[in-house]
């Protein structure tokens, strides 16, 4: 069994214990212990290619639902710095609607709620799409609008004296360095939607927390199935936010520091 | 009567007609009356020069004269025309002629130089790219960076900068320049190459209001010295008579102190 995953062999003389010192009962009890190791590593070598499968549905549950919360957290955010006032109190009240309620509720609402109440057909790994990312612009919407607000005034004013009208001042002055202000905020919209988005295997949805729940309950292995369910997570938090940060250097404007503060408080390995 | 009454009107319209003609512009932030109706009237090829205490007003009449502060009242017309600002087209096309230079520059971070200058003319009178290209060459080089062009405004000095707001202004071919204390922000050492364009830019007759602190270097220029207190023009002249024997007190008070300051008239 052992053999099978390339585990040194419980009874191999390879690994010395404590030069040799150790008493036999020392030296049984030691590999007793090992000798469960090798089955549960059996366990989440079985499993993986089943939980990698389910990464892939995790992956494009959150890459979907970021790009919606993008294409609705964009212009919610232009409203609310740029709008009438009347379109600011709306939009401040969708952002705190969507922050104010916790996911699993929302996903229940409409899941079994809003989607059986109005006879909608909407497969559970859709509606896992649509909240989180419905959640995720009222977020996103919080990130840009800072971004846009931390940009000068005179970026505004230059671009109108120029003669441009106030939609393109915005659409090529503004949006193009607010985006960019919004990576590093986006890097942890990126890890906060990838944790939560486990939760969706509450409905359902055949992610990574749910495939791995699936196998647990029935092999009686949770131990190495949650820990492996957690070590992808990590890794993809991993991979996600590095790549953020690799677009971050990308798109950074020549002149301008790269954001040390963030670099030096997270922990890159 | 009308065999000499038309060639007369003809007279007067090619003689007197203003570019720019500013009318009794006001502007109030609550309850402070920032401007308490300022009136100019700016002729092709002059250089006006506003001074005055922070404060004063100056900023913000030029603003309001090409609309970026709304003013409560007043008028504006350009070349004989009222310029309608509620109406966004007429407001958009005046400020096309219009050009700003600000204190703080204010380029637009993202773009390089050359992408500064360009930009206007391709966002706002749809020139193609490289036509417009080859034109904010000829602007960069004309204020003396043609091998800056490549860089962004992080990367450039204040002067640079200043030189390169100067750059996109010109390259929208404006009929008038308002340039509102254009070396406030520079290190005293930069002061002079922007004070160069500037110079370069009324030799060859570019019609300009700007606001200034440089005491020396407008009376200079200037064809005309406004001097602003308290949101009203006081008084006005040509800098030999503002400077040496100015009516109002509060103007010879103001100039011994800005002369001793900025000294070397």
């Amino acid at each position: 069994m052992g053999t099978r995953c390339g585990i040194v062999s419980p009874y191999s003389p390879i690994l010395p214990l404590n030069n040799g010192k150790a008493s036999a009962h020392e030296a049984f009890h030691f590999w007793g212990r090992c000798e469960r190791m090798p089955e549960s590593l059996i366990a989440i070598g079985d499993a993986l290619p089943y939980l990698l499968r389910g990464s892939l549905v995790t992956l494009i549950v959150v890459v979907g639902a970021m790009a919606l919360g993008l294409v609705l957290g964009v212009p919610l955010a232009m409203g609310q710095v740029y709008g009438h006032w009347a379109l600011r109190r709306a939009i401040a009240v969708y952002v705190w609607f969507f922050r104010g309620i916790p996911l699993l509720v929302f996903l229940f609402l409409f899941y079994f709620g809003l989607c059986t109440a109005l006879d909608i057909n909407l497969s559970a790994f859709t509606v896992a799409i649509i909240v989180l990312g419905l959640i995720s612009s009222a977020y996103q919407s919080q990130i840009f609008r800072g971004a846009i607000l931390s940009l000068p005034e005179g970026q505004l004013k230059a671009a109108r004296a120029l003669g441009m009208s106030d939609i393109k001042a915005i659409t090529v002055i503004i949006l193009p360095q607010a985006l960019r202000l919004s990576v590093p905020g986006w890097s942890n919209e990126y890890s906060i939607l990838l944790k939560d988005s486990a939760v969706t295997y509450a409905l359902g949805v055949a992610e990574i927390m749910a495939r791995a729940h699936f196998v647990a309950t029935r092999t009686y292995q949770q131990l190495p199935l949650y820990f492996a369910a957690g070590m992808i997570f990590l890794i993809l938090t991993w991979m996600g936010t590095k790549s953020l940060r690799l677009l971050e250097e990308k798109v950074r404007i020549p002149g301008y520091g790269s954001s040390p503060q963030l670099a030096a408080e997270s922990f890159d390995p | 009567m009308a065999h000499w009454r038309i060639p007369r009107m003809d007279c007067r319209h090619i003689m007197a007609e203003p570019i720019l003609r500013i009318e009794n512009i006001s502007k109030r932030y609550g309850k402070k009356d920032v401007l308490k109706g300022a009136s100019l009237d700016v002729n092709k090829g002059d250089l006006k020069i506003l001074i005055g205490p922070s404060g004063a007003g100056k900023s913000t009449l030029l603003q309001c004269i090409n609309f970026l502060v709304k003013p409560d009242e007043g008028r504006v017309w350009l070349e004989g025309r009222e310029v309608h600002y509620a109406h966004k087209r007429d407001l958009y096309a005046y400020r096309q002629k219009v050009g700003m230079i600000f204190q703080d520059f204010n380029l637009f971070d993202h773009l390089n130089a050359l992408e500064n200058v360009r930009i206007g003319m391709v966002q706002v009178k749809g020139m193609p790219k490289a036509e417009a290209g080859e034109r904010a060459v000829m602007e960069l080089e004309r204020v003396g960076l043609k091998d800056h062009m490549q860089k962004y405004p992080a990367q450039l000095s204040g002067g640079q900068k200043q030189r390169v707001s100067i750059a996109r202004a010109l390259a929208m071919d404006p009929k008038v320049m308002l340039l509102d204390e254009p070396t406030s922000a520079l290190d005293p050492e930069l002061i002079g190459e922007v004070h160069a364009v500037i110079r370069d830019l009324g030799n060859n007759g570019m019609t300009m209001i700007m606001a200034t602190h440089q005491i020396g270097f407008a009376s200079s220029l200037a064809s005309e010295i406004v001097f602003m207190e308290d949101g009203r023009i006081l008084e006005r002249g040509t800098p030999d008579k503002i400077f040496n024997d100015a009516q109002n007190a509060r103007t010879r008070e103001f100039c011994s102190k800005i002369t001793e300051l900025y000294g070397e008239r």
